[in-house]
C-alpha cells in the first residue's frame, strides 16, 4: 500500500512490470520488493523444506525469503533478491520452488509431515533397500530441494573483470562510510567508495532523522556530490565488496546492468579486484528477528525494513501494523509509520522498562508468541504477565536487535568478539591487515557515533599513508544509547523459525544439542542452520544463542561458525568472466596458421598452440588417406612442416657449455660451433623432464629447443638452476620461441628444395647430419639446422617470425613442384613412431632415462640435475616397465594406445599386468600397425609374443616385442 | 536403538523425545591400548575398524576441535575409484567396495550416491592416457566406459560443444563414481566407533608424544597425559607438526585447496564431471547447490582460506565448459589444508618408532579414501603389517625410488601436483 | 595476494610461480649420501608459521626470489633475490 507524500521514489514515472505473469505497476526508484508490497502482494516465495508461503522480510541483500527468477533462456537468473532488484520497465519476475503455482504448491504437504522431517532425519532412514537410494529416494529429494532453476542454456550475457587500485577503500556509503571517504579524500588520498545500493547514503535513505539540521538523505546527497566532484575519488555504487583477501586485495561485484533492460555490448556485471593500501569497513548492521511460533508468515518483517519501505519507498507493508521490539528500533518504526498516517495496532516491547510511546497501545514486558493467517499474517498472539491476547494485524515489524556486519573481518580467519552490552559480536581488531571497522559494523549504533568513527577511520587511513588535511566538521546527529533486551526466542510450543530459508526451527537446534551435536559447527551442519543463501545473516546469532542455552553454555564459549567469502552470492559468470567460449586460455598461432587453414587443414590444439592435423587433397575422404600420403611424400620426396611451436631458448656467454652440461644428462661442452646435439633433460627427482636438440651457433652462442609442451617449464627450470645453483656462471638466456618461425624440410629431396630458396646453395660436405649455421633466404638472414624428427635427410630452417608466412608459402610451393608438399601432426607422429622417437606420450613424467633406453646418456663423468636421484635403486630396477616396440602377429592387426600388456596366456587382470601401450599408428611405410609400449623388463624380452588388451575398447591383440626403431635402424637415411 | 524409517516414524508420532546422543562425551582415561590422534574422517574410520575388525575397543580418538572438523567437513564429496597406478588402484578399488556397503554397515545414511563420474578429455593424447586408466580400472573388476563426443553429449547435453577453447573429444565414464554427504561419513563412523566402546574425546589437543627407548609410551594433551601402547597419527593439515613431536620430519608440504558451493538450484547436473584442460570438477548436492573445486592455490599455507587467482581460474574453467552455470551464484568458498607428498599419493606406514604409526599425505584426494584408509590403518596398528591393498603407501618410497605413484606425471617432488 | 618483487615492486600473486621451501636452492654435493638427498628433495619442516620459500617472477623480471612469509596469516616479512642470498 502506497503512502502519500513519502519516499524518495519518482511518482511521476510509473514503471510497469510483471510478477508470475500478472501485470503491476511501480515507480522509478522502487525495488521489486517495494513495488510488490505497494501492490499488496504478500506471498512472494516458498520456503526450502516445508514449502511454506513466504513474504518479503528485509530491505537489503540479506533477504532470506523474497528470492525470484528473472529472465528466460540464456538470461534466466534464479535466486534474485526482490529487495535489491531495481524496478525497470518490462521487468518480468517469477516465483520459484513451487509447483504448480505459488498459491497452490503441492509440496506444501511437507508441512504436514513435520514430525518426521526434523533435523537430520535423512541420516536415519532411506538406507534400505540399497538400490533405492539412487533410483527413488535421492531423485525425489533432489526434485523437492533447490530454489530457483537454471535454464540449462548457455549464458548469453556479457560479464567483465577489472582491477582497481587505491589508497583507501571505503566499504559502505552510509553515514560512517561517507564521513570516512570525505575525510580521507579531503586529505588527498585516492579513495574508492563502494556501496551495494543504487544510491549512496545507507540507512540514512530509510530513516527520517536529521543530520546537520537537514534530512539525512539530503546530507548524504550533498556529501556524495562533493565526493563525485573530487578527482581523487571513485564512487562505485551497485558494487558489493564480497571478500577480503591477502595484502589488501578485495573482490567486489558491480551490478552494471541488472537495473535496466539489456543494452547491446554492455556487461551485466563486472567483477573487480580492488587493491587498497588501507580499508575502512563501514558495512553497517543487520537487524535480527526474534524466534516465536509461526514467525515465518508473510507480513512479518524486520522493523528497520518496515520503516525503510515507508520512508524511502512510500510503502506501508500493512494497513494495521504491529511492532515487536526488544529495543528502540521498533519504536522508531512505529513513530515513522504513524507520522505517515499508517495505523499502528500495537507495539509489544519485551522490556518491562521500555520508554513510553505516546499515541499507540504499548505493551511493555510483552512477547509475541504466535501468529495466525491463512497465507499471510492476519493476527498475532501476545503474551504478557496478565495472559494472552490476539491482535489483528497484517504486518508485524520485528526489532530483535542489531548484528554488526562483521563478515569481511572474518574472511581471513578473524574471530569476532562478544560484547555483552550490545548482545552482539563485533570485529576483532587487526583481523584483516590494513582494515579498520567503523560505525555500526563496529558496534557503534547511533548516527553521531557512526559519523565520529567514520571521520576518525578516514583520518587514520589517510594519515597512515602520509596524507594530512583539516577534518571536515562533524555534523550534528542523533546519539541515542542502544539498549536491547536479551530475547532470542519466545518460549512455547510449535515451530519457531530461526533460519527462514532452510526451515530451521528452535526445535531443530535443540534436537541437535540432544543428539550431542553441541559444537556450533556440528549444529550448523546437522540442522543446515545458516547454510541457506543468506548464510545465516538473519539467523546465526539467534541460533547460537538457542544452542548456548540448550547446552548450558555462554554465547562466547559456544563460539561462532565462520563467515567466508563471498559476502553476497556472486555469479559464476562474473568471477569467471572471460572464460566462456575461447577465452579460457590464450590462443597461440604460428605464422603459417592462416595459410594452413586456407589449405583446408583442420587445426588441433597442441598446448596453447594450434597446429595443422593434415592437409587434405582432393579425393581424400579420411584423415588416414591424407596422413598416409604425407608420410609417403616425406619418405619419397619432400615435406614441409611448421615446427615453430617447439620452445627455442637463446643462450649466450662463455659458461653456456658448462651450464648445459649441468642441465642436460649428457655432455654439451664438447659440442663444436656449428654442430647440434640431442639432449635429455632430467628433473631433480631423476625422471625425464624434456628432450630436444641444442645447437652451438657460435663460440658463446647456443640455441636450445624444447618440446612444445614443456617450453615454459624448461625456461623456468633453467632460470632456477642458473640463479639458485650456479649464479656465478657467466651467461644469459631468453626464450625466442615467438621471434623465430621454423620449418622442417624433410625427405630425400630436402636439400634440392632448400637450394631453390637459399641465396647460396648448400654444399653437401659442409652440412653433415647434426650441423647448423647461418643461411640467407632471399636476402633474409636465417638459420639452418640439419636435424631430423622423421628419420629422413632433413633440415629445419628458421627466419625471423615476420618472414614466416612467406617462407612457408614458398617452401610449400617449391615442395609441391617437386611432388612433395606440407605435412601435418598426424604424419609427423607416424614418421617419428616409425623411427621410435619419443614424445610426451612416452616421457610422461614417470619415466627415467633407463626406462627409455637412454641410461647411457646420463654421463658418469659429470654431475647433472637429476643424476643422483636417478640412481636410486627403484629407478634402476630391471623389472621396471621399459620402452619397446610392438607389432601385431596374430589375426587382429590393431594395437591401441592405452591398452595393457599381459603375458600371452595370462588372465588380463591387474595382478598380471606387464605394461601399457603409449603410442600407436598405422605405418604406411611398413604396411603394418606399430606401437611403442612400456613393458616390464622390456629390452630383455625382444621377440617374445605378448598380448595387448584394451578392455575399454574391447580389443585384444597378439604382439611381438621388437626394437622401438621400426624403420631404418642404422639411421642411414637421416645421415645420408 | 538403531536408525530406520520405522524409528523416524515412531519418534515423529511421539514428539521426537526419544532421540539420544549419537556419541558420548567421555573424559579421557589415563591409559588406552591405542590412541588415535585426529578425529577426522580417517581417524574415526580407523577407530571404527579397530573395534569392528580387530575387537580393539580400549581406544581413544583425540580431537583438538570437534569431530569431523577438518577436511572431511570441507571437500567436494567425490567418491571414485579411477586411479591407474599400481598401489593406488587396488586401494581405491577396495575403498569403493567399502563405500558400497557403508550405509548398512554403519546404520547411517551417508547418502552415497553412485551417480556416475565423467572425466572429459580434449585431445587424442589425453584420450590414450584415459584409456590406460580405464583399462587399469577394468582389469581389477571396476567399471570404466570410453565415451566419444556424442556419447558425452547424450549424458551431458548442456556442455558447450561448439564454442569452447578446448573442444570435448570424449570422456572416461565411471558409473560407480559419485558423491556422499561428507559430514555424515564422519558422524556415521563416530557413532559406530562410540557404540563399540571407543572413547571419542573432543577439545583435546595433543601437545606432545612420549617416546622412551625407541618406543611410544603415550601422549601429552591439553587434558592431561594419556598413556598408550600404540599411537596413530592421522591429522591431515597438521601432520608435520604432530609428527615433529616425535622427532619425525616428513615428506609433506601443506597447501590450500579451495572449493565452492552455489545457492540451491533445481536439479541440473546429475553426474560428477571433471574437466580435462583446467582444474575444475563439479557435482550438484542433494540440497541443490553446485559443489565444485579446482587446483591448489599453490603456496604453502595453513590458513584454511585461499585467494582470488585460483577462484577465478575455477570459475573461468566452468564458464568455458558449461556456460549454463554462469547464472548460478557462488554462496560460499572455503579452503582445506592438504598434506602434499612429493608424488601426490598417501602414506600409511610405521615410523621407525615402535608403536607409532602414520596415516597422512592424502593430498587433495582423501575423502574417497576414508573407508579404506581407516580400514588399512586399523589393520596396520592392530597387526603391525600393512593391509594388502595399502602396501604401496610406504614412507620410504621417496628415498629408494621403489613404487612412486605419480598419477599426474608431473614429477615426484614437491609442488608439482 | 601480493608479493614484493625486489626488482619490480609489489605485484599480484598471479605473476609468480611457486616452488616451495627455500631449501630446494641448497643442492647437496652429488656424492652426498642418500639420506642427505632425501632430506633435500623430500623432507620438509613445513612450518605452521614463518617459512622461507621460493617464488619465480615468471610474468615479470624472471627473478627467483626467497620470500619470508607466515603460512598461517600469509603475512610477508621479507623478499630477496636468491642470487643475493649468502
Amino acid at each position: 500500500m502506497r503512502i502519500a507524500d513519502r519516499g524518495l521514489i519518482d511518482r511521476s514515472r510509473s514503471v510497469p512490470f510483471t510478477f508470475d505473469g500478472t501485470r503491476y505497476s511501480g515507480f522509478a526508484g522502487d525495488t521489486l520488493a517495494s513495488a510488490l508490497l505497494a501492490n499488496g502482494v504478500q506471498v512472494v516465495a516458498r520456503s526450502f523444506k516445508y514449502h511454506r508461503p513466504r513474504g518479503v522480510y528485509s530491505a537489503g541483500s540479506e533477504e532470506p525469503n523474497a528470492l525470484v527468477t528473472v529472465g528466460v533462456g540464456g538470461r534466466q537468473e534464479p535466486n534474485i533478491r526482490a529487495t535489491t532488484q531495481e524496478l525497470y520497465e518490462g521487468l518480468e519476475a517469477r516465483s520459484q520452488n513451487r509447483w504448480p503455482s505459488l498459491g497452490f504448491d503441492l509440496l506444501s504437504v511437507n508441512d504436514l509431515a513435520v514430525p518426521f522431517l526434523g533435523a537430520g532425519f535423512y541420516y536415519k532412514t532411506f538406507m534400505w533397500p540399497r538400490a533405492f537410494w539412487e533410483k527413488l529416494y535421492e531423485p525425489a529429494i533432489r526434485r523437492a530441494a533447490g530454489l530457483g532453476a537454471l535454464s540449462q542454456e548457455h549464458n548469453t550475457d556479457i560479464y567483465e573483470k577489472a582491477f582497481a587500485f587505491c589508497d583507501v577503500l571505503v566499504i559502505g556509503a552510509g553515514p560512517t562510510g561517507l564521513m570516512a571517504a570525505l575525510t580521507a579524500a579531503r586529505a588527498g588520498a585516492d579513495v574508492i567508495l563502494a556501496d551495494e545500493d543504487a544510491s549512496m547514503g545507507g540507512r540514512l535513505l530509510g530513516e527520517t532523522e536529521e543530520v546537520d539540521g537537514q534530512p539525512g538523505h539530503v546530507w548524504a546527497a550533498d556529501v556524495v556530490a562533493e565526493l563525485a566532484a573530487m578527482p581523487n575519488v571513485r564512487l562505485m555504487s551497485r558494487t558489493t565488496v564480497t571478500g577480503s583477501y591477502d595484502h589488501g586485495t578485495y573482490g567486489a561485484v558491480e551490478r552494471v546492468g541488472h537495473h535496466r533492460r539489456r543494452r547491446p555490448g554492455l556487461p551485466l556485471e563486472c567483477f573487480w579486484r580492488i587493491v587498497a593500501k588501507r580499508t575502512v569497513l563501514a558495512a553497517g548492521a543487520l537487524e535480527r528477528p526474534v524466534a516465536f511460533r509461526n514467525n515465518d508468515r508473510p507480513g512479518i518483517m524486520a522493523a528497520g525494513a518496515v520503516r525503510a519501505y515507508a520512508n524511502r519507498w512510500g510503502v506501508s507493508p500493512g494497513r494495521a501494523v504491529t511492532v515487536f521490539a526488544t529495543n528502540d528500533s521498533g519504536h522508531r518504526t512505529a513513530r515513522d509509520l504513524m507520522d505517515a498516517g499508517v495505523h499502528i495496532a500495537a507495539v509489544i516491547d519485551s522490556r518491562h522498562d521500555a520508554p513510553d510511546l505516546p499515541g499507540v497501545q504499548l505493551i511493555k514486558g510483552g512477547q509475541v508468541c504466535d501468529s495466525q493467517g491463512r497465507r499471510g499474517l492476519e493476527s498475532i498472539t501476545v503474551r504478557r504477565p496478565s495472559g494472552e491476547e490476539r491482535i489483528q494485524t497484517d504486518c508485524l515489524a520485528v526489532a530483535g536487535g542489531w548484528n554488526p556486519s562483521v563478515h569481511l573481518t572474518c574472511h581471513m580467519g578473524g574471530r569476532p568478539v562478544w560484547r555483552d552490552d550490545l548482545l552482539a559480536f563485533v570485529p576483532v581488531e587487526g583481523a584483516v591487515a590494513g582494515l579498520q571497522a567503523a560505525g555500526a559494523c563496529n558496534g557503534a549504533f547511533s548516527t553521531a557515533a557512526c559519523l565520529r568513527e567514520g571521520q576518525s577511520a578516514g583520518r587514520d587511513a589517510a594519515e597512515a599513508l602520509g596524507y594530512r588535511g583539516a577534518d571536515a566538521p562533524l555534523p550534528e546527529a542523533e546519539d541515542d544509547p542502544y539498549r536491547t533486551d536479551r530475547l532470542w526466542s519466545v518460549a512455547g510450543k510449535g515451530r519457531a523459525w530461526l533460519d527462514f530459508q532452510n526451515d530451521v526451527t528452535v526445535k531443530d537446534v535443540k534436537l541437535a544439542a540432544t543428539e550431542n551435536f553441541r559444537s556450533v559447527e556440528h549444529m550448523k551442519r546437522y540442522t543446515t542452520q545458516g547454510m541457506a543463501p543468506d548464510q545465516g545473516k538473519n539467523s546465526n546469532m539467534s541460533a547460537l544463542a538457542v544452542l548456548a542455552d540448550a547446552t548450558g553454555r555462554e554465547i562466547p564459549e559456544t563460539g561462532t561458525t565462520t563467515f567466508r567469502p563471498p559476502f553476497v552470492p556472486v555469479s559464476v559468470a562474473a568471477m569467471g568472466a572471460g572464460g566462456q567460449g575461447t577465452g579460457f586460455a590464450p590462443e597461440r598461432l604460428t605464422t603459417s596458421d592462416v595459410v594452413s587453414r586456407d589449405m583446408g587443414a583442420p587445426m588441433i590444439e597442441a598446448g596453447l598452440w594450434y597446429r595443422p592435423s593434415f592437409f587434405p587433397r582432393k579425393g581424400e575422404k579420411t584423415w588416414r588417406q591424407s596422413c598416409d600420403r604425407e608420410v609417403a611424400m616425406v619418405r619419397e620426396t619432400v615435406g614441409v612442416s611448421d615446427v615453430s611451436t617447439l620452445g627455442k631458448i637463446d643462450l649466450q656467454g662463455p659458461d653456456v657449455g658448462a651450464f648445459l652440461d649441468f642441465v642436460y644428462a649428457n655432455r654439451f661442452s664438447t659440442v663444436k660451433p656449428g654442430r647440434v646435439r640431442y639432449g635429455l633433460m632430467l628433473r631433480e627427482d631423476g625422471h625425464v623432464m624434456d628432450d630436444g636438440t641444442t645447437a652451438r651457433l657460435g663460440e658463446d652462442h647456443w640455441l636450445m629447443t624444447t618440446t612444445t609442451a614443456a617450453a615454459g617449464e624448461v625456461v623456468r627450470h633453467l632460470e632456477f638452476v642458473h640463479q639458485c645453483h650456479c649464479p656465478d656462471m657467466d651467461m644469459r638466456f631468453i626464450s625466442v620461441t615467438e621471434q623465430w618461425a621454423q620449418f622442417a624440410v624433410a625427405g630425400p629431396k630436402s636439400r634440392d628444395l632448400l637450394n631453390g630458396v637459399l641465396d647460396v646453395p648448400l654444399v653437401a660436405e659442409d652440412w653433415p647430419f647434426m650441423t647448423c649455421g647461418p643461411v640467407s633466404v632471399m636476402g633474409v638472414a636465417g638459420r639452418l639446422f640439419r636435424i631430423s624428427f622423421s628419420g629422413e635427410h632433413a633440415y629445419e630452417i628458421a627466419v625471423p617470425a615476420r618472414y614466416g608466412e612467406s617462407l612457408f608459402k614458398l617452401l610449400v610451393e617449391e615442395a609441391e613442384a617437386m611432388g612433395g608438399g606440407p605435412y601435418g601432426m598426424e604424419a609427423l607422429n607416424v614418421l617419428r613412431l616409425e623411427k621410435g622417437l619419443i614424445t610426451h606420450a612416452e616421457i610422461h613424467g614417470r619415466v627415467t632415462a633407463y626406462d627409455i633406453g637412454m641410461q647411457r646418456m646420463v654421463s658418469q663423468a659429470k654431475d647433472c640435475i637429476g643424476k643422483t636421484m636417478s640412481e636410486r635403486p627403484g629407478l634402476m630396477d630391471r623389472h621396471r616397465a621399459r620402452l619397446v616396440g610392438l607389432k601385431p602377429v596374430g589375426a587382429v592387426k590393431m594395437i591401441t594406445a592405452g591398452a595393457h600388456l599381459y603375458d600371452k596366456d595370462a588372465d588380463p587382470v591387474r595382478l598380471n599386468h606387464q605394461g601399457y601401450v603409449t603410442s600407436n599408428c598405422f605405418s604406411p611405410t611398413l604396411d603394418s600397425v606399430i606401437a611403442l609400449a612400456f613393458l616390464h623388463r622390456g629390452p630383455e624380452r625382444m621377440g617374445e609374443v605378448i598380448r595387448t588388451v584394451d578392455h575399454v575398447r574391447g580389443i585384444e591383440t597378439s604382439c611381438e616385442v621388437v626394437d622401438p626403431v621400426f624403420f631404418d635402424p642404422e639411421g642411414g637415411r637421416a645421415r645420408g | 536403538m538403531g536408525f530406520s524409517g520405522f524409528r523416524v516414524l515412531k519418534e515423529g508420532l511421539t514428539g521426537n523425545s526419544g532421540w539420544t546422543p549419537q556419541w558420548r562425551d567421555p573424559a579421557p582415561k589415563d591409559e588406552y591400548d591405542i590412541v588415535i590422534i585426529g578425529g577426522g574422517g580417517h581417524g574415526l574410520s580407523a577407530a571404527y575398524y579397530l573395534a569392528r575388525e580387530h575387537g580393539l575397543t580400549n581406544v581413544a580418538v583425540l580431537e583438538k576441535g570437534y569431530l569431523g572438523g577438518g577436511n572431511i567437513g570441507r571437500n567436494t564429496t567425490i567418491v571414485r575409484a579411477n586411479y591407474f597406478l599400481e598401489g593406488n588402484s587396488q586401494f581405491y578399488s577396495y575403498s569403493m567396495k567399502l563405500w558400497e556397503g557403508l550405509e548398512l554397515e554403519l546404520n547411517y545414511n551417508v547418502m552415497h550416491s553412485q551417480r556416475g563420474q565423467i572425466s572429459l578429455f580434449h585431445s587424442d593424447g589425453q584420450r590414450d592416457v584415459f584409456v590406460r586408466r580405464g583399462n587399469m580400472m577394468r582389469s581389477q573388476g571396476d567399471d570404466a566406459v570410453l565415451l566419444d563426443r556424442e556419447g558425452v553429449r547424450k549424458l551431458l547435453p548442456y556442455l558447450d560443444y561448439d564454442n569452447t577453447r578446448f573442444p570435448i573429444y570424449g570422456a572416461l565414464y565411471h558409473p560407480r563414481g559419485g558423491t556422499a554427504r561428507h559430514d555424515a561419513v564422519a558422524w556415521g563412523y563416530a557413532r559406530g566407533a562410540d557404540q563399540r566402546g571407543v572413547d571419542l574425546i573432543q577439545n583435546c589437543e595433543v601437545t606432545g608424544i612420549d617416546v622412551a627407548n625407541g618406543a611410544v609410551t603415550g601422549v601429552q594433551t591439553t587434558r592431561g597425559a594419556i598413556c598408550a601402547k600404540k599411537v596413530g597419527i592421522v591429522v591431515a593439515g597438521r601432520t608435520s607438526q604432530v609428527a615433529a613431536m616425535a622427532g619425525l620430519r616428513l615428506p609433506i608440504e601443506s597447501h590450500i585447496l579451495q572449493a565452492f558451493v552455489t545457492e540451491g538450484l533445481k536439479p541440473c547436473i546429475d553426474h560428477v564431471i571433471s574437466y580435462g584442460m583446467g582444474h575444475f570438477y563439479i557435482s550438484q548436492s542433494d540440497k541443490g547447490g553446485l559443489v565444485f573445486g579446482g587446483d591448489l592455490d599453490m603456496y604453502a599455507s595453513y590458513a584454511q582460506r585461499g585467494n582470488l587467482p585460483m577462484v577465478e581460474h575455477v570459475m573461468e574453467a566452468g564458464m568455458t565448459l558449461m556456460p549454463m552455470i554462469g547464472k548460478a551464484k557462488v554462496l560460499r568458498s572455503w579452503g582445506g589444508i592438504m598434506d602434499m607428498t612429493p608424488d601426490g599419493s598417501p602414506i600409511i606406514d610405521k615410523t621407525g618408532i615402535d608403536g607409532l604409526y602414520l596415516d597422512c599425505g592424502w593430498c587433495y584426494g582423501g575423502f574417497k579414501a576414508v573407508p579404506a584408509s581407516g580400514f588399512s590403518f586399523a589393520h596396520l596398528i592392530a597387526t603391525d603389517r600393512p593391509f594388502e591393498a595399502a602396501t604401496g603407501f610406504r614412507l620410504d618410497r621417496f628415498r629408494d625410488g621403489y613404487g612412486l605413484m605419480d598419477e599426474e606425471g608431473t614429477g615426484a617432488q614437491h609442488n608439482l601436483h | 595476494m601480493r608479493l614484493p618483487c625486489p626488482i619490480c615492486g609489489e605485484r599480484d600473486r598471479r605473476e609468480f610461480y611457486y616452488k616451495g621451501a627455500a631449501e630446494a636452492a641448497d643442492r647437496p654435493a652429488p656424492e652426498a649420501d642418500e639420506a642427505v638427498w632425501d632430506e633435500f628433495l623430500h623432507l620438509r619442516d613445513n612450518p605452521a608459521g614463518v617459512t622461507r620459500d621460493l617464488w619465480y617472477h615468471e610474468a615479470g623480471c624472471c627473478s627467483w626470489i626467497v620470500v619470508t612469509r607466515n603460512t598461517i596469516t600469509h603475512e610477508v616479512l621479507d623478499a630477496a633475490l636468491v642470487e643475493d642470498q649468502p
